[in-house]
């Protein structure tokens, strides 16, 4: 008996096995934004049916959306179809809509967990990668296919073969400015890109217990980048707290049915993963990214591998992804001067990043030369950010909060960085033109991106409190 | 597009880089769309390698050299990482592949390939490396790839691997069938199991 939480809720939730095939799996959840379900719906259309189950649906714009002037049309054409197209498709086959300016709407993967949509032991899809967001809340979450989104809205089951299960525990305490983020370009630069393909990810061990829901948000987002099908922490009483009360959460009796039932969602003391790794909190820094996959990460204050320790079958795309960005094998990045920075994205948008962020800029000014975006993950953080008084301290520090979306994580609004720039991003890629043609992405988290809003380069954190 | 899968036997277009992600093969720009116009993604495959920042022919990117032509993209390692997105997928049948070799893909790309009637063939580091060698010495080399016996032969050398698939995608793939057809036919077994789960 294997005995993983993974184990517990995939085959729980398994229909049928597919003779010499995939299994069918049921979905408790499906997401839809506005990018990766057209084709679904249209596909629905021209099958002449109707969604099986669309009271489990969700739907929601984020990747196209402004992140300024919501109240006024989308300038570009084709990004406003997109968008207008969510929501006549929601409305003509009968799912839950956040349009744009709902109070509810913001980043489908800051949204779903905020609402108390996403709870422990469900299964969760969208056409996204970053799906195994939702990881955090202790369920099975995993990004598809845009025919596999159709799979859902046809018969809430998608067909798919199992994955190997993984445990990665971080065990001991962070250092000083070492965040989520951190963790996970830790393991994605031990892991590769590849490392945890064919997997999914149980993140466990007191540095990951210690966490909050925040920050396991942020690890459990990341888990596509080393490869895995999704991630998720097991539920405990961080979660649950987190849950109550929120809009969609069970309510009285149904809720305590339900913790009830959530405090068994554990892998047991026997468990036996098809792989299992231990990592030492205290041996991460706080992160930089100096290629163009979210595998080539270091610590801040290290250097870019030099060209001999590349293996022979990878040196091309080694030398293909500094040429890009402008750097030497060898080099430091410490120092790079900086003309963006982005704060936001399913990855870093969260209140919790926005009070880092703060907690360096306060007292300090933005540097001149640098254009910062700072965009909240939905009007609830938002509003959150008001709330705090967040918002004073970073316009006193020079920055201003625009409106919620994707943003500049894959620049399909507005937000472009410009050809040949260099952005200190909290989004997740740093893939070759991922945040505007040309643009030159070096990933980071909240403190490391606040550092260099406001001293010009890339910087420590720790140096600056 | 629904087709069927049977035995394929073409020149290969060699792509030796790794970790390939699905922003290269179609960037985010071209996701707008709200049709599923293979023409349209397939024109955009690989765009931004394709073509220079003011929009001129990229002659040296492997698409634009006259040598190397196709059904077949050879690729190295970890190939479709990254976004979901299946327009990568739709881009690549649309430009006219059908088939992609490379000794490892992300999940989720191989997935939305096999959705779209793209066979993904996983083959060893060896064989990979001897390919892209053969076809660096003769472009002209030819590959064929046999679903029903489920092997990977390089005709230059004559070396042949049995890969990967399962039955039940074989026998969809062989016959053009798709997964939505079979969940609809299962909706019985759906509901008994909302039943069970409800009670």
């Amino acid at each position: 008996m294997a005995n993983t939480l993974f184990d517990k809720i995939w085959d729980q939730h398994v229909v049928q096995h597919v003779e010499d095939g995939p299994e069918q799996l049921y979905i408790d959840r499906l997401y839809c934004h506005e990018v990766t379900s057209p084709q679904a719906f249209a596909g629905m259309r021209a099958r002449g049916i109707k969604c099986f189950r669309p009271e489990k649906i969700f739907c929601m714009p984020d990747h196209n959306t402004p992140t300024h002037d919501q109240d006024k049309p989308i300038e570009d054409p084709v990004s406003k179809t997109q968008v207008d197209t969510l929501a006549k498709n929601a409305e003509e086959f009968g799912l839950n809509h956040f349009g744009m300016l709902n109070p509810k709407n913001g980043i489908i993967h800051v949204v779903g967990p905020e609402r108390g949509l996403s709870l422990p032991g469900m299964t969760i899809v969208c056409g996204d990668s970053h799906t195994s967001t939702h990881g955090a809340m202790g369920a099975v979450a995993f990004g598809i296919g845009t025919s596999e989104v159709e799979m859902v809205m046809a018969s809430q089951c998608i067909l798919q073969q199992k994955p190997k299960s993984m445990r990665i525990n971080i065990e001991g305490v962070l250092g000083k400015d070492v965040t989520a983020k951190d963790i996970a370009l830790y393991l994605m630069s031990k892991l590769t890109t590849s490392g945890a393909t064919g997997y999914f990810v149980e993140y466990a061990g007191s540095a990951v217990r210690n966490l909050s829901m925040e920050g396991r948000l942020t690890l459990c987002n990341l888990s596509i980048e080393m490869g895995a099908r999704g991630g998720f922490i097991a539920p405990d009483e961080k979660t649950f707290e987190y849950i109550k009360g929120r809009e969609y959460a069970p309510k009285g009796e149904d809720w305590e049915k339900a913790v009830e039932y959530w405090k068994t969602l554990k892998s047991g003391e026997d468990a036996v993963f098809d792989k299992e790794l231990t990592f030492k909190a205290e041996d991460i820094e706080p992160m930089v990214t100096y290629g163009t996959n979210p595998g080539m990460g270091m610590g801040i204050t290290q250097e870019i591998p030099s060209l001999d320790s590349i293996p022979e079958a990878g040196k091309a795309s080694f030398l293909k992804s500094l040429d890009y960005m402008g750097f030497k094998p060898g080099q430091k990045i410490l120092g790079t001067p900086v003309d963006y920075v982005f704060l936001g994205a399913c990855t870093n948008g969260r209140i919790e990043d926005f009070r880092a962020f703060a907690s360096i800029v306060k007292g300090k000014k933005k540097a001149e030369g640098v254009t910062a975006w700072l965009v909240p993950g939905s009007w609830m953080v938002l509003d959150q950010i008001k709330e705090e008084g967040l918002d004073k301290v970073l316009e006193e520090a020079g920055f201003e909060i625009r409106q919620p979306g994707c943003s500049a994580c894959l620049a399909m609004n507005d937000d472009k960085i410009p050809a040949g720039k260099l952005a200190v991003s909290t989004s997740n890629r740093n893939f070759e033109g991922r945040q505007g043609p040309g643009a030159r992405t070096v990933l980071a988290s909240p403190l490391t991106a606040a550092a260099a809003a406001v001293t010009g380069v890339i910087t420590d954190p720790r140096t600056l409190n | 597009m629904k087709q069927k899968f049977d035995i394929i036997s073409s020149t290969c277009v060699p792509l030796p880089l790794e970790n390939v992600d699905t922003d290269q093969i179609i960037p985010a720009r071209f996701l707008k769309a709200t049709t599923r116009e293979e023409s349209f993604f397939g024109e955009n495959l690989f765009r931004d390698w394709r073509y220079n920042p003011d929009g001129s022919l990229n002659k040296d990117f492997v698409l634009n050299d006259p040598t190397y032509s196709g059904e077949i993209l050879v690729a190295g390692k970890n190939f479709g990482s990254g976004s979901s997105r299946e327009h990568a997928a739709w881009a690549i049948a649309g430009y006219g592949f059908r088939v992609v070799i490379s000794s490892f893909f992300a999940d989720i790309h191989k997935n939305n390939e096999l959705n779209n009637f793209v066979l993904p063939v996983v083959v060893s580091e060896e064989f990979l490396a001897e390919l892209f060698k053969s076809i660096k010495e003769n472009p002209k080399t030819i590959v064929e790839v046999d679903l029903p016996n489920q092997t990977v032969t390089n005709k230059a050398t004559g070396k042949s691997e049995k890969f990967e698939i399962n039955g039940y995608k074989k026998y969809c793939l062989m016959n053009a069938l798709d997964d939505i057809d079979f969940l609809l036919e299962n909706k019985e077994k759906t509901e008994a199991w909302e039943n069970k789960a409800n009670a």
